[in-house]
């Protein structure tokens, strides 16, 4: 190798010309070295600004140094394609085929080389035999949840092959960001998924501030950190509410689903929206705790606290629940590697991928939450990372309203630097949110890249209902509870 | 005729408050009010008072079947003494007829089903086959131990066991009949642990899944014949346990009373559990087998 490698830290931003340019030959070549040393692809995304040719950016993240490579490839004018790494990258898939739709850039040899969002006449996998059922399900599904499509080929109630259809949520999200104020990006990066309000917006915001030099208050720093337990809290307990609903065990669900409110109500009081809208802007956030609110939250958090065990001791206990959990919907840790999956489900596989440890930036430089992890890969290791999860965001908060430093909440950004590019990283309840930003000559956003952790993650669910049973795919689709926003953008 | 129709009424005014008693016991597990006790009721009638919308590939079958799952619950229902009421008509072997009246409403329920064409419906309508294929082999073991206990082919006497003479003497059969009966009973009315009738999700469904077609009143028919079905199966369970010989006040207060704790053991049972997985359910029948042909070998011993 002939270039120097430029690492990068979650949260920073640099000059676009420090990133090295390589041709097409050793662009690869370096992915798939630095894939094979224990790296994973983070993003990988085309830019094509107007007057010049597009470039291809790969981010790499060395998980276990706390280190992102970031690289780029320059394609040549008239050329439409690249060689496609798939084949020998598996993680590399939904990457190339959603270049390929950004970009026109082809993949040449990707095997699966089917559109991510806009799909048009496309025509499923089947499986052509008289014992063989198809069975379609959505985009319009019964419950209140959103859209998306299902293609299951069944022999009897084996599930032979899922095939997952997504995009009609797609509004353009990243395009977006390049043409509006910053004012209205960050109610945009608050939209990306409702579920992960805080996740997005963080990145999006320490984005900004990374590109402005903007240093962000202590006790913004804190009160973001806070938030985004709290939603995780919320989440992880309504989601052990939604499998114990989806096994027929109705107090139990009826219990976590009380108990989702008390921490939603937290986000309440703490920015006066449920889901942690408006509280995080570039520089800071804009509420803080006072004493008497303090005490309140410790209060409510000892009493959560009591509940969520005593309740998740019952359900965990239940040999009936554990029956249902057990070795359903399992995901070996090679698929892990392979689809470079992250968030919960890596976690439940025995991998321990978090970016709050892993790329600790923020209040988590100075807080350790430990890493959760499971070994067996199924619903009920998943189940079990969100209950152990839960658990320590608890202890974490509680830690946490003792030492709210106190100062400044918000430091208002100054302007971007141009010809900059920003990489901030956040570990969302679903896993590892990375959004990417890269600034023009004039000091705009001319592209932001937006990962949503479902976007690495969707493919495990048709792993996991493969050759299982198909009255068990609400449930394994239940465990791993991903974003359609978030993939559609 | 009046005794008959007095009979139908009893069943079709009472039916859905068992539905109601289930619901409440259930909610209270949950912590909440849950729906008002008259819910079923209310739903019914709001089903009544809408259209019907038929899909464009269903055919005279599909109409046809709401008709027969009313129909012959209804008729099920004359066989089965209410406490100390009679049935209205009874005859010897009517215990089958009984049994295959329930036979031919599944029939209809599973090609109304297929009729519609859709992948749901069949997966819904294979399943309940599969499942009906074991449920009925228990209910005819239930059946056979009763006639054997009693004497008779005739359904009122096998049920009038006369709760302190045989059960002084057939006890321990007629514990493993009740315990068999009633997994039996949870079966055939699609409740949880073997299918969970609150659910939304179409692809883990039994029962629901084969109705998602029918709408208004014909929608009506199908649950109101549901509710009947649970509550004539569940008469048959409680009437094991209505002693003989009592007036007919309190034979049916006491039937009433059986009926009352009957939904809330139900209630119970679907609060303290999870749903099974589909493919253990066939082990939970060849249980309640197991039970029935226990209770075989004890009155075989024993000498009837």
């Amino acid at each position: 190798m002939s270039f120097e490698r430029f690492y990068v830290h979650n949260g920073q931003a640099w000059a676009l010309a420090q990133v090295p340019v390589l041709d097409e030959v050793s662009f690869r070549r370096e992915i798939l070295e630095s894939c094979a040393a224990a790296g994973r692809l983070v993003s990988l995304f085309a830019h094509g600004p107007k007057d010049k040719n597009i470039c291809i950016y790969a981010v790499v993240g060395m998980d276990h140094e706390g280190r992102l490579s970031v690289f780029s490839m320059q394609v040549p004018a008239g050329k439409t394609g690249f060689e496609s790494l798939t084949p020998v990258l598996p993680q590399a898939h939904l990457f190339e085929r959603e270049i390929a739709e950004q970009s026109g850039l082809q993949p040449q040899g990707h095997p699966w080389p089917k559109p991510v969002r806009r799909h048009q006449n496309y025509s499923f996998y089947q499986i052509h035999s008289e014992e063989v059922h198809e069975v379609a399900v959505g985009p319009v599904h019964a419950g209140i949840i959103e859209p998306g499509h299902f293609r299951f080929q069944c022999h009897g109630e084996e599930v032979l092959n899922l095939e997952i259809q997504l995009g009609y949520q797609h509004r353009g999200i990243e395009k977006m960001m390049e043409e509006i104020s910053l004012e209205r990006a960050v109610l945009v990066a608050e939209s990306v998924a409702g579920d992960t309000v805080i996740g997005h917006t963080s990145a999006f915001c320490s984005n900004i501030e990374a590109l402005s030099d903007t240093q962000v208050p202590l006790q913004a720093e804190m009160i973001r950190a806070m938030a985004l337990e709290l939603e995780r809290l919320a989440n992880h307990v309504g989601d052990l509410g939604a499998l114990s609903t989806d096994i027929g065990f109705l107090p139990v669900s009826a219990y976590y689903g009380r108990l989702r409110g008390e921490f939603l109500n937290l986000s309440m009081e703490l920015c006066g929206s449920r889901f942690g809208r408006s509280l995080c802007r570039p520089g800071g956030v804009l509420f803080s705790l006072d004493e008497g609110m303090i005490d309140d939250f410790r209060r409510r958090l000892l009493k959560a606290k009591k509940d969520f065990t005593d309740v998740a001791e019952l359900f965990f206990s239940t040999p009936s629940v554990l029956s249902r959990l057990e070795s359903t919907g399992r995901i070996s840790r090679q698929a892990v590697e392979q689809l470079g999956l992250v968030g919960l489900t890596a976690r439940a596989c025995g991998h321990e991928r978090d970016v709050r440890t892993d790329y600790a930036s923020g209040m988590f430089r100075f807080h350790h939450i430990p890493v959760s992890t499971a070994s067996s890969g199924d619903v009920y290791a998943r189940a079990l990372v969100r209950r152990l999860e839960a658990q320590r965001s608890i202890e974490f908060l509680l830690e946490a309203l003792q030492q709210i430093p106190s100062g400044e909440l918000l430091n208002k950004p100054s302007r971007l630097k141009p010809d900059s590019m920003a990489l901030s990283m956040a570990e969302g309840w679903r896993g590892e949110i990375a959004h990417v930003a890269i600034t023009d000559s004039q000091s705009r956003i001319c592209r932001y890249k937006i990962k949503d952790p479902s976007f690495n993650n969707w493919m495990a669910l048709s792993l996991a209902v493969r050759g299982g049973q198909i009255s068990d795919f609400p449930l394994c689709n239940k465990s791993f509870n991903l974003s359609y926003a978030g993939h559609d953008l | 005729m009046l005794p008959i129709f007095s009979h139908i009424l009893f069943v079709l005014a009472l039916s859905p408050l068992l539905l109601g008693v289930i619901g409440k016991t259930k909610a209270f597990f949950a912590g909440r009010w849950g729906p008002p006790l008259l819910q079923p009721w209310y739903d019914i009638a709001k089903l009544f008072r809408k259209g019907v919308v038929y899909s464009t590939t269903t055919s005279w079958v599909f109409k046809l079947t709401p008709v027969v799952v009313m129909a012959t619950a209804l008729a099920s229902c004359i066989f089965v003494p209410w406490g100390s009421i009679a049935p209205p008509v009874y005859f010897w072997g009517d215990a089958l007829l009984f049994i295959y009246l329930y036979g031919l409403m599944r029939f209809f329920l599973i090609i109304g089903a297929l009729d519609t064409g859709s992948s749901f419906e069949g997966m819904g309508a294979s399943r309940e086959a599969a499942f009906s294929c074991l449920s009925e082999i228990v209910l005819f073991m239930d059946f056979i131990l009763l006639v054997m206990v009693s004497k008779s082919l005739v359904l009122c006497n096998m049920l009038n066991t006369g709760f302190f003479s045989s059960w002084l003497s057939m006890g321990p059969v007629l514990v493993l009949v009740a315990v068999s009966f009633f997994l039996v009973m949870l079966v055939e009315n699609s409740r949880i642990p073997i299918d969970d009738p609150n659910t939304h999700l179409e692809l883990t469904m039994i029962h629901e899944v084969m109705v998602l077609d029918h709408s208004g009143y014909d929608l009506g028919l199908i649950l109101w014949g549901s509710y009947i079905k649970l509550f004539v199966l569940g008469s048959v369970l409680v009437s094991l346990f209505v002693p003989a010989h009592l007036s007919p006040l309190t034979g049916v207060t006491f039937f009433l009373c059986g009926m009352g704790v009957l939904g809330i053991t139900i209630g119970v049972v679907e609060s303290v559990m999870a749903r099974l997985r589909l493919n253990r359910v066939p082990h939970l029948l060849i249980g309640a087998f197991v039970l029935a042909t226990l209770g075989f070998i004890v009155i075989l011993l024993k000498g009837a």
